[in-house]
């Protein structure tokens, strides 16, 4: 009997609630749909800015979040593939599968870039669709940002108008700080830089920034030695201006090069939390660009 | 004008040979390395194309070309002929460079138009990828080296009658269990996978549908698959920690219980995972046997609940039940058979840690599963004699494995089986306990290359027998096409 009544409560406080839940696969799509839902929404998202979207496993609590989900918003490009199917085919919840209004995949309303000739995995964990890392360049957002905002109408036509004005507040806003930002990065034009993992092509295109050289040797699979020593005699004669590595990734190849050629290394958040002062999509551009700009040689 | 030349002159053989050029030269010049590496492709050459098109068909009889040899027999053409060719190929290369302009002009686009196509053109491998998987095909390789001291060692704990194909396996060098899957959605409203299994012989390991458009947390499967039972049921033995599964789950599970059959699961509504579920089977495969009850011999139940801890921690933990009705249980190698009332009880605990989350440097987690079971019916010996029985067994085990550092994971199991003993008259058979308990003792350490091959060593000090053995396993596990789901 008290099994029931347990039952009956958890059942009523999912169905009395009236915002749109929404369950995103990596923080920028919550904060975005924050940005543009206000209070009408819930946001849960499955990741932190210090995990690593690509090695995530479909954890019970996972299970029992998207169970509930209105709207899934997730990057997909296969960013996900080793875990959001898994979700997705465990939730129960036919709302948000694919194909579904409740499926929203950003990467769908971008420029893909870095898609692949040739899809091998003797190329490491290669994403045939094209390179999934979409919101390290603030311009992908903006188009983000006007197709999430469709798909909010449509789930919850109510309150359309709130979500409309949301977003032409949210573009005017995101404008103005894009001039700013244009203005700010110009020094770090044609830079050449060395990253962790391709993860950044996308603000690697925005910014002009030159990659030379990826620690990783193939994606997905940790630096080697011999790999290293490689970009060691690389950086004698052509020298990179910083190493690059996202707050989630392992450190220590970084630290290594960075010992041996003076080169400076520069941890980005890549997404919200990755550092403690990236807390929304703003300040995570603003801390970003404030530390690459650090790096820049004078 | 230089290009025009250029791209003139690379085609200059189509100009001399017009007649034959067709028939015989262009098969030629098709197959041959040396031209197609020469020629400049016809697209950066659309002048010299056209102009090569008004030779041919405007001027060429000039040059006299009707012959064999695909030489022009005059050498010196007339020379007004020349200039005649030259002002009408001028003319008419003005007139296409004037069309080109226009054309750029009228086609240009807004910036924004740009992007949009742009977008829409990278976008083209995005939609494909879905229909590239579509059957999207996974495949499992397992093989091992496995060294066994006693060289004669069998693997037989006492008080069990064990189903098929129990133990580490033969020594030497064997193919595991290497898996093919193949799995898409059916429609909207369902999704379907089927798993072979090719070691000695090729057996259909799971081939089900599944539900993906029902609402409030339900889902049903039918078909053949594995029973969400216990933790490690559930899971294909390749993406097992150690080597061979628990001595617990081969004796009660032997060692995954699958069979034809209908599940249905209900996922709460609840921020805490919460997910229960009945399955009825068939009842053709061990613990059961002889598909009783006009084939459904087999019901279970199962409940699980889990979460996180911070975001380092994650659990799950449950209850499972499963009520078999077996008929006529076959031990293979006494020919000895159980018929009667077989009742098994799971619990299941799981914890996993990683660092805020991240367990790409280091992570660790410790799993154990304990197993009681109650059998009553009839025991009938090789020589037709029936003995009636009333047992119960118990087993489990707990195990812990810690990657210290990125690629490299460390574990540890300790198992045991316990068996009551039966009596006097069941002296000799599967079920005399002999008074032993059976348990055994691994040590694994393993490296992963990437996410998808897997190299491993383990040790088990195995005292499953009354004699007990040194187990030494060499295996590699490799995963290939599909991405391998990363079940908890």
């Amino acid at each position: 009997m008290r099994h029931l009544s347990l039952l009956a409560l958890l059942l009523f406080s999912a169905t009395s609630h009236a915002q749109l839940e929404i369950f995103s696969c990596e923080p920028e799509w919550s904060a975005l749909a924050k940005e543009l839902g206000g209070d009408r929404v819930e946001t849960f998202s499955a990741t932190t800015g210090l995990q690593d979207p690509h090695h995530i496993e479909a954890r019970p609590n996972l299970i029992a979040k998207i169970r509930n989900a209105d709207l899934v918003a997730c990057t997909g490009a296969d960013l996900e593939s080793g875990w959001l199917p898994l979700l997705l085919k465990r939730s129960g919840n036919n709302k948000i599968q694919k194909g579904n209004l409740g499926h929203f995949m950003a990467s769908e309303h971008v420029r893909l870039l870095g898609i692949p000739k040739q899809i091998d995995r003797g190329q490491g964990d290669i994403h045939a669709a094209g390179n999934p890392h979409i919101h390290t360049n603030p311009k992908n957002i903006l188009r983000i940002a006007k197709s999430m905002s469709g798909t909010l109408e449509a789930l919850d036509p109510d309150n359309a108008a709130f979500f409309k004005e949301n977003l032409s507040n949210f573009v005017a806003r995101w404008e103005t700080a894009l001039g700013r930002w244009e203005e700010k990065v110009k020094p770090l034009m044609g830079v050449p830089v060395v990253v962790y993992h391709d993860s950044w092509i996308y603000l690697e295109d925005w910014l002009k920034l030159k990659q030379v050289a990826v620690l990783e040797e193939k994606p997905g699979i940790p630096p080697s030695s011999g790999h290293l020593a490689q970009i060691i005699t690389q950086m004698k004669s052509e020298p990179a201006s910083m190493i690059i590595y996202a707050a989630y990734q392992n450190d220590k190849a970084a630290l290594w090069l960075s010992n041996r050629t003076n080169i400076p290394i520069v941890k980005l958040p890549f997404t919200i939390g990755g550092t403690s002062d990236s807390n929304d999509l703003f300040s995570l551009y603003e801390s970003s660009i404030n530390l690459l700009l650090k790096a820049v040689p004078h | 004008m230089p290009l025009i030349f250029v791209c003139i002159l690379m085609n200059a053989h189509q100009l001399l040979i017009p007649k034959y050029y067709n028939r015989f030269v262009k098969g030629f010049y098709m197959q041959s390395r040396y031209f197609s590496s020469m020629r400049l492709p016809l697209t950066t050459c659309p002048l010299s194309a056209l102009a090569i098109t008004i030779m041919a068909n405007g001027v060429t009889p000039a040059y006299g070309v009707e012959n064999n040899t695909g030489l022009p027999q005059d050498s010196n053409p007339p020379s007004n002929d020349v200039e005649h060719l030259q002002r009408a190929y001028e003319t008419r290369i003005q007139a296409l460079e004037d069309r080109i302009k226009a054309t750029e002009a009228a086609q240009a686009l807004s910036q924004e138009e740009t992007e949009a196509l742009a977008i829409s053109i990278s976008q083209q491998a995005n939609q494909t990828s879905a229909n590239t998987y579509n059957p999207s095909i996974g495949v499992i390789l397992n093989g091992r080296f496995l060294k066994q001291s006693p060289s004669d060692y069998e693997f037989n704990p006492p008080g069990f009658m064990l189903g098929e194909e129990p133990g580490p396996g033969e020594p030497g060098f064997g193919l595991g269990e290497s898996e093919l899957n193949l799995s898409a959605n059916v429609d909207d409203k369902f999704t379907a996978s089927i798993t072979l299994a090719f070691g000695e012989e090729t057996e259909v390991e799971e081939a089900y549908l599944q539900s993906i458009a029902l609402p409030h947390g339900l889902g049903v499967k039918f078909g053949q698959f594995f029973s969400n039972l216990g933790y490690l049921n559930s899971h294909h033995a390749h993406s097992d920690d150690f080597s061979f599964r628990p001595l617990a789950q081969q004796a009660f599970l032997g060692p995954n219980f699958g069979d034809a059959g209908v599940q249905v699961t209900w996922l709460a509504p609840s921020s805490l995972f919460w997910e229960s579920g009945v399955e009825l089977y068939r009842g053709a495969s061990f613990p059961a046997g002889g598909s009783a009850d006009d084939g459904k011999g087999i019901w279970t139940a199962f409940t699980h609940i889990g979460g996180d801890v911070g975001t380092s921690q994650s659990w799950r933990s449950g209850i499972s039940y499963m009520a078999a009705k077996v008929d006529n249980r076959e031990d293979e190698s006494s020919g000895n058979s159980f018929t009667g009332d077989s009742n098994l009880w799971i619990a299941d605990f799981i914890w996993k840690w990683a660092p805020n989350g991240n367990s790409r440097t280091t992570n660790a987690k410790i799993s154990a599963e304990y197993f009681y079971r109650s059998e009553k019916g009839e025991f009938t010996l090789n020589d037709s004699s029936n003995l009636s029985t009333s047992s119960h067994q118990s087993g489990w085990y707990l195990q812990a494995v810690y990657q210290f550092i990125p690629q490299w994971r460390f574990g540890m199991r300790y198992e045991q089986l316990d068996a009551e003993n039966p009596g006097e008259l069941f002296s000799g058979t599967q079920l005399d306990d002999q008074s032993h308990r059976p348990t055994q003792t691994s040590l694994m350490l393993d490296w992963s290359n990437s996410e998808f091959s897997r190299i491993r060593l383990q040790y088990s000090r195995d005292k499953s027998s009354p004699v007990s053995a040194d187990l030494w396993v060499l295996q590699y596990v490799a995963a290939f096409g599909a991405h391998s789901a990363h079940a908890f």
